[in-house]
């Protein structure tokens, strides 16, 4: 931060307008905007830094209060403030718009305040009149100003979609101001506007001035946007308090993780937004910054690692792939018991056989199992032999499905034939901690209801093969028929 | 709230001042204009399990707010402890309903029940591990601990249900205001929930509950409060719980009070 003060504070040339160089190379032109040498460029980056992440910051709360919308109607009316202000001070003064802008909104919230008390009109009814009327009396207004015969009329109409250019040494300590103002009041009063934002009714009971720190919340909002006017415009300046902290919203569930993300996107886009505008020979940056944020958002949505889209249909097709796997495993079990386990290799056309598919296909699957070590393909491909892994994984799915089956028939009641599509599901998820459970449960029974034998950890860990089922005299625990 | 007139002596016995720990004289409330709860006299005596039962619209919710204030009252007053509201704060819990806040909100359930403190924390001051600590054992007394880390969305009804209790729980207070805390909740939450309601009144807490089922309320409070619009009847449950003031309570939703009620609205729209 003194940093950004000394820079600021430095004798600032005229500024020159952003895009007014040669076409030099991009990387070239980078290399100047971030570096901070041009002073003629550095109000404009420190500003637009300076917003985003003041806009981020607050813009955080009105996202999970959900008042997007009063963020909206908050920009849209401060503009017959700008105008009045300039009109005022016959000049860009920033003094003396920061405050005819900063009356200007807290005229606005009032007013939907009014509406909402007295009327059946709802908030958004009344922020959408509010946001409408306003600006289209600051668009009168403007209108009115452009066509003044004074020459310091320049720059009014920047106001609509900004310009970080015209931003001044002035308007950076202005900025600067307003951030350090918000961080503070964040800092400082972390536990109210939480509270106030998350239970504001608890927030009475036990004796916080609710009132006092909601006002204190749209105060510094109005701050923000009027600080934001100059570089994003009043038409899409909402989108700065909105789109950094869904970003963030996507990656964090915690408020405070979530203000840091919002003020570093915030800043990107700021930073990034500026620049963009810089290259394209004096773009309005308000598009600009707000095009950076979206794309921020959009990576933020595809790639966040729990709601991402991407990830999430990633982690539902590796889910696909295990199951196929392990229901390639369990055929193969199966064949291997219908012949009471002698001889370990099972051929390709035994499995298709037994998944009613073509030879193709349970190659296909023969092939994944290899690829996962779970087992391997003999005799030129025409026979598939279970490692160790697999053994054990294919027993394991055996048993958790036999289980399964038993606890529904024996504790749930349900009918035995109804039970093993169930089970064909269940198999996949149960934990080692449950099937401990289930097995207790049960008494560690050995059949399940159809009277087939449920493999049992000694079974499930030695290299070797159970014992016939024809070894066993007669079913011991709860088998067949219940 | 309006402190009009100087308090009637109650009919009785007179505790002195400071240990009734809820005492409300002649409340009204209007929702819009239009009364919802009539000239409410109440005076709850320390260490009791108080149920509010009644049928839907009459006011339980109400009451509840308004006696902390969330509410405006047309007339009469409260104090808790023999003070108004406003200056004991401290002592009084709260346990709000379910739908009162955003379950999506980026707070974890131990951020929630630490909220519980923040009463006790002042204007700057921020948690502390005294606070935690007593974050935890609340958790723990609603067996929720661990969850501590979840965010509240990934919760079922009865465990948002009880981070709601661990909360006001947190506040340590001597008189605890919840709005239906057994609504929508599963039998072991429920069984749960009245354990601790019963442990805090052994402590010698007061606890004021609302409650939407009659037969549970019958086994599980020590006094009832039957409440339509006005104050119907309140005292033990073995003499409140009768047949004819339940009848007189619940039946016929359209008494001349809701009657006149309705007509007093329509009157100012």
């Amino acid at each position: 931060m003194p940093l950004l003060l000394m820079l600021a504070a430095s004798p600032s040339l005229q500024a020159a307008r952003i895009g007014d160089v040669s076409d030099t190379h991009w990387l070239e032109q980078a290399v100047r905007f971030f570096s901070f040498q041009d002073p003629s460029l550095r109000y404009a980056l420190i500003g637009s830094i300076l917003l985003g992440v003041t806009c981020g910051l607050l813009g955080s709360f009105i996202v999970v209060r959900k008042l997007a919308l009063m963020g909206d109607a908050l920009s849209h009316a401060v503009l017959p403030g700008v105008a009045i202000g300039f009109l005022w001070s016959m000049s860009k003064n920033p003094v003396a718009i920061f405050i005819g802008a900063t009356v200007a909104g807290l005229l606005g919230a009032l007013m939907v305040n009014l509406l909402t008390q007295t009327t059946r009109l709802k908030e958004d009814t009344a922020l959408g009149m509010v946001l409408a009327g306003f600006f289209a009396l600051g668009v009168c207004l403007v209108s009115m100003i452009q066509r003044l015969p004074t020459g310091t009329k320049t720059g009014i109409d920047k106001f609509l979609f900004g310009q970080a250019a015209a931003i001044g040494a002035g308007d950076v300590w202005l900025m600067s101001g307003v951030a350090v103002l918000s961080l503070l009041a964040i800092t400082l009063f972390y536990k109210q506007f939480l509270v106030t934002s998350f239970d504001p009714g608890f927030g009475r009971v036990i004796g916080m001035p609710v009132q006092v720190f909601h006002l204190v919340l749209m105060l510094l909002l109005a701050f923000a946007v009027v600080i934001a006017l100059q570089a994003v415009g009043v038409v899409l300046v909402s989108a700065m308090l909105i789109t950094p902290p869904a970003a963030a919203y996507m990656l964090t569930d915690r408020l405070h993780r979530m203000l840091v993300l919002a003020a570093l996107f915030g800043l990107l886009s700021g930073a990034i937004g500026a620049f963009l505008s810089f290259l394209g020979n004096s773009l309005p940056t308000g598009p600009c910054m707000v095009l950076a944020a979206s794309l921020v958002f959009g990576a933020a949505f595809l790639g966040a690692p729990r709601h991402g889209v991407i990830t999430r249909w990633w982690r539902q097709r590796s889910r696909v792939r295990r199951i196929g796997r392990e229901n390639t495993l369990k055929s193969i079990y199966h064949v291997l018991e219908d012949r009471d386990f002698v001889g370990e290799g099972v051929s390709l056309k035994e499995l298709a056989e037994r998944r009613r598919e073509t030879i193709e296909e349970a190659r296909r699957q023969a092939r994944e199992l290899h690829r996962h070590d779970f087992a391997t393909l003999q005799d030129e491909d025409h026979s598939i032999w279970l490692t160790p892994r697999g053994w054990q994984r294919a027993a394991a799915i055996v048993r958790n499905h036999r289980l399964w089956e038993l606890y529904l028939t024996h504790s749930a009641s349900i009918a035995a034939d109804h039970v093993h599509e169930d089970a064909e599901k269940i198999e996949h998820v149960l934990g080692e901690d449950v099937v401990r459970q289930l097995e207790r449960h049960l008494d560690f029974a050995t059949r399940d209801p159809h009277g087939k034998r449920i493999p049992s950890s000694v079974d499930i860990h030695q290299a070797g093969r159970p014992a016939p089922s024809r070894e066993d005299p007669r079913p011991t625990g709860y088998g067949g028929g219940s | 709230m309006t402190t009009t007139k100087e308090p009637r002596q109650p009919v009785g016995t007179t505790p002195p001042e400071g240990t009734v720990p809820l005492e409300i004289h002649d409340l009204t409330v209007a929702y819009h204009r239009k009364p919802v709860l009539w000239g409410i006299d109440l005076q709850v005596p320390p260490g009791q399990l108080v149920g509010i039962v009644g049928p839907n619209g009459a006011g339980k919710s109400t009451l509840i707010k308004a006696i902390m204030g969330l509410l405006p009252a047309s007339s009469g007053w409260v104090k808790i402890f023999g003070k108004p509201y406003r200056k004991n704060l401290d002592r009084v819990g709260y346990m709000p309903q379910r739908e009162s806040v955003d379950w999506d909100f980026p707070v974890s359930v131990m951020d929630v029940v630490l909220m519980g403190r923040y009463g006790h924390l002042g204007l700057f001051r921020r948690p502390g591990r005294s606070d935690r600590e007593i974050a935890r054992a609340c958790l723990e007394k609603v067996k929720m601990l661990p969850f501590a880390n979840r965010q509240i969305a990934n919760l079922s009804g009865g465990q948002q249900q009880r981070v709601f209790l661990a909360r006001a729980l947190a506040q340590e207070s001597d008189l605890y205001l919840m709005d239906e805390p057994f609504a929508g909740v599963d039998a072991a939450t429920e069984s749960a929930i009245i354990t601790l309601l019963h442990e805090l009144r052994q402590r010698g807490k007061t606890l004021l509950v609302v409650h939407h089922d009659l037969p549970t309320a019958r086994n599980y409070f020590d006094m009832l409060l039957l409440l339509n619009m006005r104050v119907v009847a309140f005292g033990p449950t073995q003499k409140v719980f009768t047949y004819e003031l339940l009848q007189k309570t619940y039946g016929g939703r359209l008494t001349i009070l809701s009657e006149v009620a309705q007509a007093v609205g329509e009157k100012h729209e």
